[in-house]
């Protein structure tokens, strides 16, 4: 599905943030990263969309190598890569459904999206999707009068209207308190289940990651340091991931 | 053996500051003196002043066809230079933005920007009745040159500070660019956009009547000539003629704003601000 290999990115020269990053993703189930601030978690996210760009190495997703793709390729290989986002990345300003339809950029000339003219389809998808995310009557209302569980309702509902077959989520609760953070998890695990996406997740929060994750990696300092299902995550484990002792107490 | 010491310096002497300071009152008299400015001068200006605000009234409006032409002109140049303006401001702008743009785009249209901005209105009206004589045509093209120069820089300056969150969200979906920049950029800049676009036809509108100083066509034409012929009691009609358009395009531009940006419909225009306000408000709850 989708196979990273020897994935490596520096911002400055000679300071790698990612050395030698190799992971391969089955087609189902949430593979959730965790480890410390800093280490590269977001930027390991981003280079598989090429929000950021990879220093080297090779990212295999459908049978082609992302790194070397040119733009054009680039924009189509995106629009089968959902996102959802750690600060949500709503268009404020639009509204629920126009942020939903922004989805379909993708497969919508900029001429018809400008006029609002995407086909009905789209926009019955829309509909149907704000009922599952649990905002049915909400299409009208800006995406700034919402609230951040809804706003990340209103991301994960943009993200899947791509019809993606694979979801990134950076940190995508980290802004939101513990119980919403339960909901919007499980409502991404849900969703991808049911449509058979495969999700890798970024989390800072080891608890839900082994809640809800089939597989975690842990990253250290830029590297994999772990690699297994969630109940193999000892406190050992987490030792090297984090480092120090003391905050296992 | 004990000596008194002077108590501690709270206030540090900046002999700087005071050279500065003393350095401008010097110019002052020094200009007043070139420029030949004395109290004399402005006591006889004063009377001569009274003498001729005294001819202003009652103010003239017999030859009100010609005023009604002037403004009728006046109006049209501002609205045609507006409009024209607003148009190609929106790409030069979008291009000088240095956060969407490379420096090899964005450059070269911030230069096409100081350029507009560089002169006068009037100043460049000169060159363009130079260019296609008399008439209103210079007018509007030296206001829509002035239009591209005031929004252009505003709204480059309006997508510089936008929230790139919000721009990589669309990028990441697979957008293609005119798409990203429809439903990334513009949302977040377009309120902004339209209060620039009424703060320049208000300005535009101003600045109509004066072009035709130089014979770039409007009202300004007529008042220069009633000026020269000492009619000061028509001067007086074109005067107040003028503040009556200036307040009306006043008015328009704040309910343009009004209706863009705070969302409000037409009929709350006519309702009073506070209830207006409210009103908006309620409407957005009640979508909840």
């Amino acid at each position: 599905m989708l196979s990273i290999k020897h994935l490596s990115k520096s911002y400055v020269r000679g300071k790698p943030v990612l050395t030698d990053i190799d992971l391969e993703v089955a087609a189902r189930g949430m593979t959730a990263i965790i480890g410390p601030s800093g280490t590269g978690k977001s930027t390991l996210i981003r280079c598989i969309n090429r929000l950021v760009e990879p220093t080297s190495g090779a990212i295999e997703f459908e049978g082609r190598d992302l790194v070397t793709l040119p733009r054009a390729a680039l924009r189509q290989a995106r629009r089968r890569i959902g996102m959802v986002f750690q600060e949500y990345n709503l268009v404020e300003r639009l509204s629920v459904m126009e942020n939903l339809l922004s989805g379909r950029l993708g497969y919508v000339s900029w001429w018809r999206a400008w006029r609002r003219k995407f086909p009905p389809q789209d926009i019955a998808r829309a509909f149907e999707l704000l009922g599952v995310v649990g905002l049915a009557g909400f299409a009208h209302q800006r995406a700034d009068s919402l609230s951040g569980g809804q706003r990340q309702r209103v991301g994960i509902a943009r993200a899947v209207m791509q019809q993606p077959s694979l979801l990134l989520a950076d940190e995508p609760t980290s802004s939101l308190d513990p119980k919403t953070s339960v909901e919007i998890m499980q409502l991404l695990t849900d969703i991808a289940r049911q449509r058979a996406i495969p999700v890798v997740i970024n989390m800072h929060d080891v608890e839900l990651a082994k809640r809800f994750a089939d597989r975690i990696v842990g990253m250290a300092g830029g590297r994999v340091v772990f690699d297994g299902p969630p109940d193999q995550l000892s406190d050992a484990v987490l030792k090297t991931i984090y480092g120090g002792a003391d905050w296992l107490q | 053996m004990s000596t008194a010491s002077a108590p501690p310096i709270a206030f540090r002497v900046n002999w700087w500051h005071r050279a500065g300071w003393l350095a401008l009152a010097v110019y002052v008299v020094y200009a007043s003196a070139q420029l030949d400015v004395s109290w004399d001068r402005v006591v006889t200006g004063l009377h001569n002043t009274a003498h001729f605000l005294g001819r202003m009234f009652p103010p003239n409006f017999s030859r009100w066809e010609l005023l009604v032409k002037g403004l009728q002109e006046s109006l049209e140049i501002a609205v045609l230079a507006s409009a024209l303006g607003i148009v190609l401001a929106l790409p030069i702008g979008l291009c000088s933005a240095r956060n969407l743009m490379p420096a090899w785009i964005s450059w070269p249209m911030r230069l096409v920007i100081v350029g507009a901005r560089s002169f006068h209105p009037v100043i460049v009206a000169i060159v363009f009745v130079k260019a296609v004589g008399f008439g209103a045509l210079a007018g509007i093209l030296a206001l829509t040159v002035a239009s591209i120069g005031f929004i252009g820089k505003l709204f480059a300056e309006a997508i510089e500070e936008i929230s790139l969150k919000q721009v990589e969200a669309v990028r990441a979906t697979g957008a293609p660019f005119m798409s990203v920049i429809g439903f990334g950029v513009l949302p977040q800049v377009f309120a902004r956009f339209i209060g620039f676009c009424t703060y320049q036809l208000d300005s535009n509108l101003r600045n109509s009547t004066m072009v035709g100083i130089v014979g770039a066509g409007g009202i300004g034409g007529t008042l220069f000539a009633a000026f020269q012929r000492f009619d000061y009691d028509y001067v007086c009609a074109i005067l107040i003629s003028i503040i009556a358009l200036i307040m009306l395009g006043e008015f328009l531009a704040t309910y343009v704003r009004a209706i863009f940006i705070e969302g409000l419909t037409f009929a709350d225009l006519f309702r009073r601000r506070e209830r207006r306000l409210t009103s908006a408000r309620e409407r957005h709850l009640e979508d909840d």
